[in-house]
């Protein structure tokens, strides 16, 4: 996400921070390539101006030019001025209204009716009761969509028949909601591809009818310059609260962030990440001026790794294994089991790539590991995990030649790999012991930070104990 | 011949494309109409096609050869370098092609305008054929069903969740078994980062090679008018999986001026075929130059 961006941005700041202190004409060819990075990445070219000014003036302030630590100056001025222009510190949706009524706007195509399933869904998770309404009266098959999608994440859904006056829609959607107890109130609106009369009548009545606390602005993140213009567009006939970016799993740059909240004042909300109803995420300025600098994203994992931890789908013991694998690791022994379950999770967690973005430094290695990925080098040794008795999993110096031999046909690998990955574990057990925790590389290439939430649910504790004593290569069951 | 008649351009048809690159406020016309000496400020103009989201690129590129050719003033020396870069029209093999398969990202309009080509196919005499391939997205096939139904045009639809190549393999040997041409598959929405649905793409473009082999295919990239740089990407992805013959401009009516389709006819010299300029079935017109280049740099002073 906004990588584009944060490659180009960081590659002019390497040139500002290569020498110790920053000449004028250093300090100009530096603004000149920002500039390329902000226009690449579709920011508009108003809030381009505005961000350049910006920062050259805290720049002259600050004294940049012949001074010393220039580039870990710069890099701060940077970033204050990207979060500043993408809304400071954030906000969180009205909801305090029973029932709450949120109203989703956008043009065609923009992902409205995916997202206010992604929103029904995270407001369910977070102990909400929604209420997702179609509010489309023409868009053929609009209501299937949404119908599909609610039924998918088990949400009610309110629609009328073709034709149905969207006031009318609005009143007796939320009457609906009060009738059944439910709190949140989701109108998906009809989109078009330009805010034409009908349209504008559409949003006022609706707005009239529903009176919506939040008014929320759907855009597709590859928007290009008339993200702007959309936006003041629709804050002329409905002044929206927040917007909320999507498809931001693609490549697109996602410049319209700052172009809709620098230009226009509407702050971002939320972003989409993904096809799944799960892949809406918090928008947090301050988190995303990091992405962009390559700060990393820490916080932002560990709310993933809290999520796919305690999320509905996880299993209610799932902190107890955690703990009990992270301790295992810790004393170095580890288990394929442990491994297992760490491939889980990071799948759970979210695209490789996206999560890799988030830790601070790494963001270049997010190609490498989208590459594993598409390779199915994960996939491959989840296989061959799988092909391991659970005595096995528990115990790698119960792998003999023969059975190395029937675990490779099992899964369908060479014996090759499968010496590769016992080897690997017992280099990770080594690694585990020496290191004792605390060491920020475990979260990745050690690869044994991550408490598995699958990890080793059928070894007691007492036999977690008996593997640290050494390997005689018995049977132990 | 017949096949290639739907696809040719009428006066009517370069006046919508004209009036819809036209917005109601541009910034290109605006410049371009302040500098009537035929040294205008290039910077300001510059900044002008980056805000019609040409890209630094295209920009560069335009305003080098602007400034290297001749006019009278700065309007008919961007015209004459815009009208260059876009090329002749060409005399396109894919005019006689009969099957269509468009691809793109989501929410584009890919759908609309599957519904769109057959009507003009069939206003044109044709029997096209509509195939709903989109297996994917929740009610898409409704859509397009809904849609055939409104234009008399016949749907084979995928079934939800299932292969899209069965649906078009279905669809293939109905066509031959009854004399539809053109065939128009709507696909699936797809990030073109997203490696595992961009095989399945090049797999629905080999199984139509495969059973139709007699078949003239064009794959059509279809392009939101209000994308950004990241449409040029797009175009990259698409034409690495799928080979992409050419480009759908759609959503030209919204106030953007889908500059990026002269990007990607620059970076990767795709031409643009068609451009949908509203939402009736009928605002889908073919691409036509010199019509999009006055629309985008706005009418010439005095007229």
């Amino acid at each position: 996400m906004f990588d584009a961006l944060g490659s180009s941005l960081r590659a002019s700041l390497r040139r500002l921070t290569g020498s110790g202190r920053i000449s004028a004409a250093d300090l100009e060819a530096g603004l000149a390539d920002i500039r390329t990075s902000l226009v690449g990445a579709d920011v508009a070219m108003s809030v381009v101006a505005q961000l350049l000014e910006r920062i050259s003036e805290r720049a002259r302030v600050s004294e940049i030019v012949g001074g010393l630590g220039a580039g870990e100056r710069m890099l701060g001025i940077l970033h204050s001025a990207l979060t500043e222009t993408l809304g400071g510190s954030g906000r969180d949706l009205d909801l305090r209204e029973r029932p709450a009524t949120i109203l989703l706007l956008g043009l065609q195509g923009a992902g409205k009716t995916t997202t206010a399933a992604k929103l029904a869904y995270r407001l369910a998770k977070d102990g909400r009761r929604p209420l997702l309404v179609a509010a489309d009266p023409r868009r053929p098959a609009a209501a299937e969509q949404l119908a599909t999608l609610a039924a998918a994440i088990k949400v009610p859904m309110h629609r009328e028949p073709i034709g149905t006056p969207v006031a009318e829609i609005g009143t007796r959607a939320i009457a609906a909601a009060r009738r059944l107890g439910l709190d949140v109130v989701i109108i998906d609106s009809s989109g078009r591809t330009t805010l034409d009369d009908e349209l504008l009548e559409e949003l006022r009545d609706l707005r009239d009818a529903t009176k919506p606390r939040e008014r929320l602005l759907v855009l597709d993140a590859a928007t290009g310059q008339s993200a702007l213009a959309i936006a003041e567009g629709f804050k002329s006939i409905a002044e929206p609260t927040g917007l909320i970016l999507s498809k931001l799993d693609g490549d697109a740059r996602g410049g319209a962030a700052l172009s809709i909240a620098g230009g226009a004042g509407i702050p971002v909300v939320y972003v989409g990440t993904g096809e799944r109803s799960d892949a809406l995420e918090r928008f947090h300025p301050e988190r995303i001026a990091n992405r962009i600098l390559d700060m990393g994203d820490l916080a932002t994992l560990a709310e993933r790794v809290r999520d796919a931890e305690i999320g509905p789908m996880a299993a209610p013991d799932a902190e107890v294994r955690a703990k009990a694998a992270e301790a295992r690791a810790l004393r170095g022994g580890m288990t394929f089991d442990d491994l297992l379950g760490q491939l889980r999770q990071m799948s759970s967690l979210g695209p490789i790539g996206q999560v890799v973005k988030m830790i601070p430094g790494m963001g270049g290695m997010a190609e490498q590991a989208e590459a594993a990925v598409a390779s199915g080098e994960l996939k491959r040794t989840e296989a061959i995990i799988l092909s391991m008795t659970p005595a096995e999993r528990r115990d790698p110096a119960l792998l003999t030649l023969p059975r190395r031999r029937r675990i490779a046909a099992g899964a369908g690998r060479a014996i090759e790999e499968v010496n590769r990955l016992v080897k690997r574990l017992e280099e990770m057990r080594t690694l585990m012991r020496r290191a004792g925790g605390g060491d920020p590389s475990r979260l990745m290439g050690g690869g044994a930070g991550l408490p598995g939430k699958h990890a080793g649910g059928r070894i007691p504790p007492k036999a977690a104990k008996r593997e640290k004593r050494p390997k005689k290569g018995g049977k132990r069951r | 011949m017949k096949l290639a008649f739907w696809r040719k351009s009428s006066p009517d048809d370069e006046k919508r494309v004209a009036e819809a690159t036209t917005p109601a406020s541009n910034p290109l016309a605006k410049v371009l109409r302040r500098f009537t000496a035929p040294e205008p400020d290039w910077r300001e103009i510059e900044e002008a096609l980056l805000a019609s989201d040409v890209g630094l690129v295209a920009t560069t590129a335009l305003i080098q050869a602007a400034r290297d050719g001749d006019g009278a003033d700065g309007r008919s020396r961007v015209r004459a370098a815009a009208l260059s870069l876009l090329g002749e029209d060409p005399a396109n093999l894919n005019d006689e092609a009969d099957v269509v398969l468009l691809v793109g990202v989501n929410g584009v309009g890919k759908t609309t305008t599957a519904a769109k080509l057959a009507a003009r196919a069939k206003s044109a005499g044709l029997s096209p054929l509509l195939v709903a391939a989109d297996t994917f997205r929740a009610a898409a096939i409704d859509q397009l069903r809904a849609l055939g139904v409104r234009e008399g045009v016949e749907v084979v639809e995928g079934r939800p969740g299932g292969d899209p190549a069965a649906a078009i393999h279905d669809a293939l040997t109905l066509a031959a078994a009854r004399d539809f041409s053109p065939v128009i598959i709507d696909t699936a929405g797809r990030m073109q980062t997203r490696s595992g649905l961009m095989d399945e793409l090049a797999k629905i473009r080999r199984v139509v090679t495969k059973v139709a082999p007699t078949r003239t295919v064009e794959v059509l990239l279809v392009l939101d008018g209000t994308a950004g740089q990241n449409g040029l990407a797009q175009a990259r992805g698409f034409d690495a999986s799928a080979g992409i013959d050419g480009i759908v401009l759609t959503k030209l009516d919204s106030g953007a001026r889908g500059g990026v389709a002269l990007a990607v006819r620059r970076e990767l010299g795709l031409p643009i075929r068609w451009v949908g300029t509203g939402e009736r079935a009928t605002d889908l017109v073919p691409f036509a130059a010199e019509a999009y280049v006055d629309g985008l740099l706005g009418a010439p002073t005095g007229s």
